[in-house]
């Protein structure tokens, strides 16, 4: 694996295999810089094939995983591919505007989602739908700022998460700052932060670690790498592992195969629990691929090799737990077929929810600018009713 | 009352603000120990705790960013930008984050976050030191923006900003923080709006808009031009998103004539808006065109030549008389007015 004079251009840089490497460590989770060999080697339970590798540190972390529950991972990951599918699907139709699809990244979402505690708050990027889906937001809500019915979809607080934060890394500062505002409630909560390996080279996320580490902030830095940012391969952003940045900061960091959704569960548990008990921040690298294209506007094809689509796809999230459960006898018809009508009974929701989704009215276009009133906006309403009131009849959706 | 600095008079509301409401909690580079290199939270840090008064890593970004999310586990941060020259790194989080996350939420998530900003030359300091930012965000929808002129407002203003539930900019003019003056600490903050202009002195001749750290020129140069027998109304706006444009308005309805005087450069500044919307408002009311003294669209000049830069009360009385159609500096120009002697 190659881990130093990673050129820009050059794409991905490591290979998510050799689970090997990684069982012989213990407690591997605090990244101690290059200085020890395999540190670099991502946190990896079920390996590309399917086959689960036993770990001296991280088992623990997991032992209440049973088959039920994994059979409950991946029925989530199943549901989050496919209201996936069914959104690109509607912007296909001419439904929604944009839609970003997280396709490839169903581990590294349900994972670290499965993680977290209704108490906890996250701060997340617009790719994290299926973080959103943990979370248990109504289905039609992520549409709504897509199909261009709101600006954004729910309220943060009946989920505890922020709506997607579109400018690149600023969130990762509100989800330190949440964080302090845990402490000073004397809180045992934990605010967690999703971005991408683009976000990486962002001031507000360098500066967020900056933060997190002087106020030993309970944050946890969960960085998707996913190999592009639109078109900039990893390699453009970061010359050596992104993890490997956070100790510099004096924050303990993980590698994780961002494609294995038990290593996922397992190392965000262990940095949920230690912000919890004081510990601080951790950052977390999960190593994964945007098998799609980064929203539907783009076409990877102009940047992107075939062949590694293809080397990414052998390593599918749910296809190797898919492979784990069958040689569990855990995948049984009776139970792929309740996966696949729970898919498809969400893939309706969604759509019935987006297609019914109740148009704005013209006046909307002012609301909640201010939370007090605010006469310089009154006025400029003022005036655009009552030039609306000089049609007869009046447009239902302004002038042409 | 009790006879105290600008400066004392924000920490004195500031103190109040945190003794009301445990939410209220300071943030800032060297605000704690040190008190702020104005010394304006001098002994809040030692009164209040460290996890009230947080001094933060120098990192402008990073304090707007992380008061964003103090403001959403239902804190009030008080932010202080060092100085003017240094909100610029902050600058996205208060245009993207602060300013619409109320909006992009339907009104869920409330940002009730004051930005202090130390602003305005006048004190002999370098670049980056002594600059009137304020235009970038009166033109942010979903800030609030006012500029304080005096003790008793700078003691009112800062409770009223920290307690709207809409992130405001409070702009200090530093050059004026030993000003002394009367403050009435008892006054209760929800009885008066910062919302509503203040006039300062009443005329009928000139209506002479200004904020901040012009104010006691303007004032100067009223009690000057009441000498030549010009009446001038000085207004003090106060709040500088939204402006109080009825008060601007009503005065001018009666004068005829407006000037506005401000540190910040001309062009795009705020002295444009208001002489847009006056005229939008008023026209058939003018007597002249309204004039703009302000600073040049110059960056803020080094020291040894603010003077020059900076409007002060002869540069006004000109504007003045350019208003009052009386000889000036301008008279004569192509395009400009035609002197005609005394006042109509």
């Amino acid at each position: 694996m190659a881990q130093d004079g990673i050129l820009p251009g050059s794409g991905s840089e490591e290979r998510v295999e050799a689970p090997g490497e990684t069982a012989g460590q213990t407690g591997g989770t605090v990244h101690p810089g290059p200085s020890r060999p395999g540190a670099d080697e991502p946190v990896q339970l079920i390996d590309s094939s399917g086959v689960r590798h036993p770990h001296d540190h991280y088992d623990a972390l997991v032992a209440d995983v049973d088959g039920p529950a994994l059979q409950k991972l991946y029925e989530d990951m199943v549901v989050v591919r496919r209201i996936d599918a069914e959104a690109t699907a509607l912007q296909r139709q001419g439904e929604l505007a944009l839609w970003p699809p997280l396709l490839g990244q169903e581990a590294a979402q349900i994972g670290s989602g499965r993680a977290l505690r209704s108490d906890d708050f996250v701060f997340s990027s617009y790719r994290e739908n299926a973080v959103a889906y943990c979370r248990g937001v109504d289905l039609a809500d992520i549409l709504r700022v897509w199909r261009g019915n709101a600006s954004s979809g729910w309220d943060p607080y009946t989920i505890n998460m922020a709506t997607p934060q579109v400018i690149i890394g600023a969130q990762t500062l509100h989800a330190t700052g949440y964080a302090m505002g845990i402490l000073n409630d004397g809180a045992d909560a934990v605010a967690v932060t999703y971005f991408g390996d683009g976000a990486t080279s962002q001031g507000d996320v360098n500066e967020a670690m900056v933060f997190a580490a002087s106020y030993q902030a309970p944050v946890v830095f969960f960085c998707q790498n996913n190999h592009w940012a639109i078109s900039e391969p990893v390699g453009l952003q970061a010359h050596v592992p992104i993890a490997r940045r956070a100790p510099g900061f004096g924050i303990p960091s993980v590698r994780v195969d961002g494609n294995d959704v038990l290593a996922c569960l397992a190392v965000t548990r262990e940095a949920l629990a230690r912000a919890r008990s004081g510990g601080g921040p951790t950052f977390i690298e999960a190593v994964t691929y945007r098998m799609g294209p980064h929203t539907t506007a783009d076409d990877p094809t102009r940047y992107r090799d075939a062949n590694e689509l293809e080397d990414w796809a052998a390593r599918d999230p749910l296809a190797r737990l898919a492979t784990l459960l069958d040689s569990r006898g855990l995948l049984e018809a009776d139970y792929t077929d309740a996966v696949k009508a729970k898919a498809d009974a969400v893939a309706a929701e969604l759509r019935e929810g987006c297609l019914s989704m109740p148009e704005p009215a013209p006046s909307d276009v002012f609301r909640h600018v201010y939370s007090e009133p605010n006469s310089w906006l009154e006025r400029q309403q003022d005036h655009y009713e009552r030039y609306l009131a000089s049609f007869t009849p009046a447009p239902q959706e302004g002038p042409r | 009352m009790s006879t105290m600095t600008f400066g004392r008079a924000i920490n004195a509301g500031l103190r109040r603000a945190m003794d009301n409401d445990p939410k209220v909690v300071l943030m800032g580079e060297d605000i704690g120990k040190l008190g702020g290199v104005f010394r304006i939270t001098d002994g809040l840090q030692k009164d209040f705790g460290p996890h009230r008064v947080l001094d933060s890593p120098l990192a402008e970004a990073g304090i707007m960013g992380t008061a964003v999310g103090m403001a959403y586990r239902g804190y009030r941060p008080v932010v202080e930008i060092q100085f003017d020259g240094f909100i610029y790194p902050a600058f996205d989080q208060i245009v993207c984050q602060v300013a619409k996350l109320h909006y992009r939420t339907q009104g869920a998530v409330k940002m009730p976050i004051t930005i202090r900003v130390p602003f305005g030359g006048g004190i002999g300091s370098p670049e980056h030191h002594s600059e009137s930012p304020e235009a970038y965000f009166t033109h942010t929808s979903g800030l609030r923006v006012v500029s304080v002129s005096n003790p008793q407002d700078a003691y009112t203003m800062i409770q009223q900003a920290i307690a709207s539930d809409d992130p405001v900019l409070y702009f200090e003019p530093k050059r004026r923080y030993h000003v002394k003056g009367e403050v009435d600490e008892a006054a209760d903050p929800a009885s008066s709006d910062m919302g509503a202009a203040r006039v300062v002195t009443e005329g009928t001749d000139v209506t002479l808009v200004t904020y901040g750290p012009l104010v006691p020129t303007a004032r100067d140069a009223a009690v000057a031009a009441s000498d030549d027998g010009t009446s001038i109304e000085v207004i003090d706006l106060r709040s500088l998103a939204p402006i109080d444009f009825a008060t601007v308005e009503a005065s001018v309805r009666k004068t005829g004539r407006l000037v506005v005087t401000h540190e910040a450069a001309q062009s795009g500044g705020l002295g444009a808006e208001i002489a847009a919307s006056i005229t939008e408002r008023c026209f058939d009311y003018l007597e002249h065109a309204p004039v703009r003294i302000t600073g040049f669209d110059i960056p803020y000049p080094y020291s040894k030549l603010e003077f020059h830069h900076l409007p002060d009360l002869d540069r006004i009385l000109d504007g003045v008389d350019r208003v009052m159609r009386r000889p000036n500096s301008l008279s004569g120009l192509e395009g400009a007015p035609t002197p005609q002697g005394a006042a109509q």
